[in-house]
């Protein structure tokens, strides 16, 4: 019966075409500005270490001021980064499975190609727990190892349009890279890799691209470098390098993965004998306050999401709601001009649920059509937004993903079922004799 | 076939209540061709109604081929309507926007038959109605006989026992009604049961019996058929001849 009534309702959506046209305009508009501010959300609110949530965990340790928090909005917040000494300290106990710490900053590069001009990248210093952790992908190669962390060793890693650029996408593994005045061994190149948000590193645009180059740790502290993204103090610290290293600034991404849950808690119960014991030195004033968040809660903790992007949807899906009460109005008029056809199907047999079957039908493909319309205008929707936002961020964000363009059609068909509802009711209710002895 | 007995029927509004059936009886034995009359208001397409199941009653009992229809739920009734009861219209009702041979289809789509065996009562339907030629023809490209053929065509695709008739030629010329008219005696010689209301004393007069309904009652039975049963099969084994 299905494909009769789906028959049936091609040939009534036919017959009106301008009440069809509104009907499915109604429901496009409200799909296209929801989609459009929904697959913004969607890209924004993306987990990309879903697949080992509870395993990675962010470390957070209060060390601020005994008399001002961190965040005076949100005063049991700990800072968000973390002080050289503490990072150096929980990555030399190694405690958990891998140890990520890292920060950014850029270095000049001096490629082998004369043709190719020297210019700024911005490296990413991270200890070998980087790669395990965040899992980007290798196209040639591999991360270092905790060895070559120790000591030091010259090696980096490379992101796709690096190895292009300086070597025209040739497996370059072994070969050099001129970085800030010294040679670095290439030990691996990786493939296109786009982590949205950048989990690893949300302090300066958490849907900026990830850093081209990738060295040791070690290397940015032998060098002396401190971050270009976030440097808090709260209180003067000695002078110089070593006095920055000593201090109780922060400055550094750290990130753990564990085992499992169990071993969660252990890493946590590790922090707090930590924190403990360096409040013996006179460190950490405020009380104990430390986070071993997942990836998920860090990011929300984070608000990587703005309020305005979710009152955005909001609107937006007000709007379309909006769109749904005239299309109600809309079939309810059409679905009641039928009435004649209905009273008909009555008296030769149609049930009241045959009848309510058929009009359904007919609603949800008034929804379908309003769906993939619904799909056009997002699509346009966003390619304004990447027009409007052209070398931002959102620039990324604006992408229709398949997951996406069937929550848009499923969407779609569900408010347009929801909407005929009604106007069904309606129709069920007409009494086939009145209409018959009307004709 | 049908039979009501001490039936009623109450029209209420919050101001007025209109009896339009009162102690209604009616005997209808199968085979029958029954014409019923009465001024306009007297209660006959009520009585229509109810006897097609598309109207409940108040008070009474009808019995449809054996089978008391009280209380039964909307289900129930649809589908006795679609298995059993044939209905023609003084309006014809087709559906506009469906061809001839999706007009006629419509009943036979609710009781779940395979295309095959539609396909081929509806050719044989239209086929008896003379309209074979015309199954992808739209309503409007039709003249009103031709139409009131499809709506017969419509009733008797689905072999119904009882096939209900207002005033069926209401609409037509004289020409035009005639020849529904006969059609009307061909489907009833070959041993359908018809019930027919009608305006006109004439077409009243070609029926086996007449009914008289005035102010919601039968006034005059005449329940001597003119033809009986056995002559009415005998004419159908004449036609099938």
């Amino acid at each position: 019966m299905f494909s009769y009534y789906l028959r049936l309702a091609a040939i009534s959506l036919k017959r009106n075409r301008i009440l069809t046209a509104l009907m499915v305009a109604a429901i496009a508009l409200g799909i296209g500005m929801s989609m459009t501010s929904m697959t913004v959300l969607h890209m924004m609110s993306s987990n990309p270490l879903s697949h080992k949530d509870e395993l990675v965990r962010r470390v957070q340790l209060d060390n601020w001021d005994a008399n001002r928090p961190w965040d005076e909005d949100n005063p049991t917040e700990p800072p968000d980064i973390m002080t050289y000494q503490d990072t150096n300290n929980l990555v030399n106990a190694h405690k958990a499975e891998y140890e990520s710490a890292s920060f950014s900053n850029v270095l000049p590069l001096e490629p082998e190609k004369r043709e190719v001009k020297p210019y700024m990248v911005e490296a990413l210093f991270a200890t070998s727990g980087f790669f395990p952790i965040f899992e980007p992908p290798f196209k040639y190669g591999s991360g270092w190892s905790p060895a070559e962390d120790r000591s030091a060793a010259r090696v980096a890693v490379i992101d796709s349009e690096t190895n292009d650029k300086l070597f025209g996408g040739e497996n370059s593994v072994g070969r050099k890279v001129h970085l800030g005045g010294e040679d670095y061994t290439i030990v691996g190149v990786l493939e296109k890799w786009n982590p949205t948000p950048r989990v690893y590193h949300v302090g300066n645009g958490a849907f900026n691209d990830p850093q081209s180059v990738f060295v040791p740790f070690s290397i940015g502290i032998e060098k002396q470098l401190n971050s270009n993204s976030n440097n808090s103090c709260f209180k003067n610290s000695e002078p110089g390098y070593a006095g920055l290293l000593a201090s109780d600034c922060v400055w550094l991404d750290l990130w753990v993965q564990v085992k499992d849950a169990a071993d969660a808690q252990r890493y946590a119960a590790f922090l707090n004998d930590y924190v403990n014991e360096q409040k013996k030195s006179g460190r950490f004033p405020r009380p104990l306050n430390n986070r071993l968040r997942t990836v998920s809660e860090f990011l929300e903790a984070e608000r990587v999401v703005s309020r305005d992007v979710r009152t955005q949807v909001w609107l937006a899906f007000a709007f379309f709601a909006v769109c749904l009460i005239n299309t109600v109005g809309l079939l309810l008029a059409k679905f009641m001009g039928k009435a004649p056809e209905i009273g008909l199907r009555r008296a030769v047999g149609a049930s009241k649920p045959a009848v309510f079957a058929q009009y359904l039908t007919e609603s949800g493909l008034v929804g379908l059509a309003g769906g993939l319309f619904g799909l056009v205008l997002t699509g346009l929707g966003l390619l304004a937004l990447r027009k409007l936002y052209a070398g931002t961020s959102i620039e990324r964000l604006a992408e229709l993903d398949w997951s996406m363009v069937f929550a848009s059609l499923a969407i779609a068909l569900i408010a347009s079922l929801i909407a005929g509802l009604y106007p069904t009711w309606r129709a069920c209710q007409v009494q086939p004799a009145t209409q018959l002895k009307t004709q | 076939m049908l039979k009501m007995t001490h039936l009623s029927k109450v029209y209420r509004t919050h101001m007025i209540e209109t009896h339009a059936l009162r102690s209604f009886d009616i005997h209808v034995r199968e085979g029958e061709f029954v014409a019923v009359t009465g001024p306009s208001g007297s209660g006959k397409t009520t009585f229509l109604n109810i006897a097609g199941l598309l109207e409940d009653f108040n008070d009474g009992d009808y019995l449809l081929d054996g089978v008391s229809v009280k209380g039964l739920d909307d289900n129930a009734r649809s589908r006795l309507r679609n298995e059993k009861i044939g209905f023609i219209f003084q309006g014809f009702n087709l559906i506009p926007d469906l061809n001839l041979f999706d007009n006629v289809d419509v009943p036979l789509r609710y009781r779940r038959m395979g295309s095959a065996e539609r396909k081929e009562r509806i050719e044989h339907a239209l086929g008896r109605v003379g309209l074979s030629s015309r199954m992808k023809h739209y309503p409007s490209e039709l003249s009103g006989g031709q139409q009131q053929r499809v709506a017969i065509a419509r009733a008797l695709a689905g072999s119904p026992r009882l096939l209900l008739a207002d005033e069926p030629t209401g609409n037509l010329d004289s020409l035009m009604a005639r020849g529904v008219m006969e059609l009307l005696e061909e489907i009833h010689a070959q041993g359908t049961t018809i019930v027919m209301v009608t305006h006109d004393p004439e077409l009243a007069a070609r029926a086996q019996r007449n009914v008289h309904i005035i102010d919601g009652q039968v006034t005059d039975l005449d329940d001597a058929p003119r033809l009986g049963g056995e002559v009415a099969a005998a004419t159908a084994a004449a036609i099938a001849d």
